[in-house]
C-alpha cells in the first residue's frame, strides 16, 4: 500500500534544515570579523586601481638579459624547493615511523599499550610544533642567523614541511589496507620490516603523489620566502614590484604556472608508474 | 611446536567487550609435528581459534600454552619472538598488489632476518632458490618474478601458502587454504601442504570447508560448532552421523555446496586523497 503524504516526507529533512541554519548563524560573525565586503571590489575607484595594476602586466617582459636572469633564479627556486623537501623527508621519515599506529605491535591484540601510546602522542606533538610555525617565521629566524640567501629558505621549508609530511604520511599509512603489514607483524616481523614489505608497497603511489604535491607547494612557498630575503624568484618578484615593473612580474607568474603544471604532470606519471 | 588449550574461551576480532564468546570451553592438546584439520559450519569460530593459536589474539579466559610457555604473560619482545616461530596464513592472502611474488614469498623469512638483510633482499632477493622451490610445490614457479596484482585469486592464495614453506616456523596455521582454488588444484595443494609439513616435522593446523579433503589428508579432525568442540577424533572414526550433527541446519556446506563467501568484514577501501 502506498504511504500517505505525511509518511512519505523524508524524516532526515528537519535535521538537515537545522544544521544548515546553524551553519549560517555561525558564519555570520566570521564574516563580520573578517570585514567581508566583496562589493567594494566593484566600486569605480577600486576598478580603476585594479585595472591599472593588471594593465601594467602587459606586455610581459621578454628582454634577453631579463630572461637569462629569470632562468637562473628559476633554477635557484627549484633548487630551494627540492633541497627543502629532501631535508623535510629526512626529518619526516623517522617521525612518521614513530607516529603511525599502523606499525604498533601492541595494538595487534586490541588496544595499544600505554607506553607506546604516550610515545606516539609525543611524536605527534613534535610534528604539530614543527608545522604550526609558518615557514615564513622560520625564514625570518634563519635570515638573522645564516644571513640573506637561499640557505634560510631551505631550512625554513625543511622544518615546516617536515612536520606536514610526517603527519600526513602517518595518516596515509593508517588509512591504507593494513592486512599485509599486520600479517607480517603478527608473524614476528619487526616494525621496519613490516614497513618495507607491507606498508610501503601498499601505499607507495599515495605517498609519492603527496610528496610531489608538497614539492609544488614548496615552490610557491619559496616565492613567499624570497620576499623576506631568502633568494630565488620571490626576491626578484619583490624588487620588480617595488620598481613597478609589471611586465617582469607577469613573466614570473607565467614561470610559476609552468612549474606547477610540470609538478602536476610529474605526479600523474609517478602515480601511473606506481599505482 | 606443541600446544595445549585448557578451558579456553575467546571473542571475535571485532566483538564488543560484552559480546558472546566466539569460542567457549575449548580443551585441546596438539603434539609436536601433528597435522589436524578444523571443520565446522560458518561462524563456528574456526578463524578465531587459529588467531588464538597464532598468539594474535589473547584468550578471554582459560589457558593457552605454546611449548610449555604462556605467551600472554611473556614480555612483548619475547611474544614477538614466539610469533616469529609460527606462521598464520590468512584466508585472504595478505599481499600488497605492487609487490613481486618473489618478495611476497620471501617475506616469510623476515622473522629470521636482520633489517639489513631485509632491505638488501628488496634490491636483490637473497634466497631465490628457496622461493622458487616453495612456489614449485604449489605449481607456481613460473610466476617467480610476476607482480602480485597480475595473479589470479587462486594463484595469490598459493603464494600465501608458499610463504609458510620458507618461514622459519615450527607451527603452520592455515585458514581456509582452498577457498579460491578449483577442486582438482585444491586436492593437490592440500596434499602438498600436508606432505611438506610432515617432511619437516612441522605442526600443521588448517581450517577447511571441504570435509572430504580434511578426512582424506589429515589424521586428526576437530569438529567445531558455535564455538564449542563437538568432536576431536582420528579421521577414520569420524562417521557420517557425527558430520550430520556437526552441520545440522548447514547441510549445504557439508554436501560440498559452494563455500560461503568470506563473511568477515572487509577492510575499508583505501581513502583516496587528492590534496591536503
Amino acid at each position: 500500500m502506498p504511504l500517505n503524504a505525511a509518511a512519505r516526507r523524508d524524516p532526515a529533512w528537519l535535521g538537515r534544515l537545522g544544521l544548515a541554519a546553524a551553519g549560517a548563524v555561525l558564519l555570520w560573525p566570521l564574516l563580520v570579523a573578517t570585514e567581508f565586503k566583496p562589493w567594494l571590489l566593484l566600486e569605480p575607484d577600486s576598478l580603476r586601481v585594479t585595472g591599472r595594476f593588471v594593465g601594467s602586466f602587459f606586455p610581459p617582459a621578454f628582454g634577453s638579459d631579463f630572461l637569462w636572469m629569470l632562468a637562473r633564479e628559476t633554477w635557484r627556486t627549484v633548487a630551494i624547493a627540492t633541497a627543502g623537501v629532501t631535508l623535510a623527508l629526512l626529518v619526516a621519515l623517522p617521525l612518521t615511523l614513530a607516529a603511525t599506529r599502523a606499525l604498533s605491535v601492541s595494538a595487534l591484540a586490541g588496544a595499544m599499550a600505554p607506553l607506546p601510546y604516550a610515545a606516539r602522542q609525543l611524536v605527534r606533538g613534535l610534528l604539530i610544533g614543527l608545522r604550526s610555525m609558518p615557514e615564513l617565521v622560520w625564514a625570518l629566524v634563519f635570515v638573522r642567523v645564516v644571513g640573506l640567501g637561499p640557505t634560510s629558505g631551505v631550512l625554513a621549508i625543511a622544518l615546516t614541511y617536515g612536520g606536514m609530511l610526517g603527519k600526513v604520511y602517518a595518516e596515509i599509512l593508517e588509512s591504507g589496507d593494513a592486512q599485509a603489514s599486520q600479517t607480517l607483524l603478527r608473524n614476528g616481523a619487526t616494525r621496519m620490516q613490516a614497513f618495507a614489505y607491507g606498508l610501503l608497497p601498499q601505499n607507495a603511489a599515495e605517498l609519492t603523489s603527496y610528496t610531489v604535491y608538497r614539492w609544488e607547494c614548496a615552490i610557491r612557498s619559496s616565492v613567499v620566502l624570497g620576499f623576506v630575503g631568502a633568494g630565488g624568484l620571490g626576491q626578484q618578484m619583490d624588487s620588480s614590484m617595488k620598481m613597478f615593473a609589471g611586465g617582469e612580474v607577469a613573466t614570473m607568474l607565467l614561470v610559476f604556472v609552468a612549474l606547477v603544471a610540470l609538478a602536476d604532470r610529474l605526479s600523474a606519471a609517478l602515480r601511473r608508474a606506481l599505482g | 611446536m606443541k600446544i595445549s588449550l585448557l578451558d579456553l574461551s575467546a571473542r571475535h576480532a571485532t566483538a564488543r567487550r560484552d559480546a558472546a564468546a566466539a569460542l567457549t570451553g575449548l580443551s585441546i592438546d596438539i603434539a609436536e609435528g601433528e597435522q589436524l584439520a578444523v571443520i565446522g559450519p560458518s561462524g563456528a569460530g574456526k578463524t578465531t581459534l587459529l588467531e588464538v593459536l597464532a598468539c594474535a589474539r589473547p584468550p578471554a579466559s582459560g589457558r593457552l600454552a605454546v611449548d610449555g610457555a604462556t605467551p600472554w604473560s611473556l614480555p612483548r619482545r619475547a611474544l614477538q619472538a614466539l610469533r616469529g616461530r609460527l606462521i598464520l596464513v590468512p584466508q585472504v592472502p595478505p599481499l600488497p598488489p605492487r609487490q613481486r611474488v618473489v618478495t611476497a614469498v620471501l617475506a616469510g623469512r623476515l622473522p629470521g632476518w636482520s633489517l639489513w638483510t631485509a632491505l638488501r633482499s628488496l634490491f636483490y632477493p637473497v634466497d631465490i632458490p628457496a622461493a622458487d622451490a616453495a612456489l614449485d610445490v604449489f605449481e607456481l614457479s613460473d610466476k617467480l618474478f610476476e607482480r602480485v596484482d597480475r595473479l589470479s585469486g587462486g594463484e595469490r592464495q598459493r603464494v600465501g601458502l608458499a610463504r609458510a614453506l620458507v618461514a622459519p616456523a615450527r607451527l603452520w596455521l592455515v585458514d581456509e587454504p582452498l577457498s579460491a582454488l578449483d577442486p582438482a588444484r585444491a586436492q593437490r595443494a592440500i596434499a602438498a601442504l600436508v606432505r611438506e609439513a610432515r617432511a619437516r616435522g612441522v605442526t600443521l593446523v588448517a581450517t577447511l570447508h571441504q570435509v572430504d579433503a580434511a578426512l582424506a589428508h589429515f589424521p586428526r579432525i576437530l569438529g567445531l560448532r558455535e564455538g564449542r568442540l563437538v568432536f576431536d577424533l582420528p579421521a577414520a572414526e569420524v562417521t557420517p552421523e557425527l558430520l550430520a550433527r556437526l552441520y545440522a541446519q548447514h547441510e549445504d556446506e557439508l554436501l560440498g555446496g559452494p563455500a560461503p563467501a568470506d563473511d568477515r568484514p572487509r577492510p575499508a577501501p583505501p581513502v583516496v586523497m587528492q590534496c591536503r
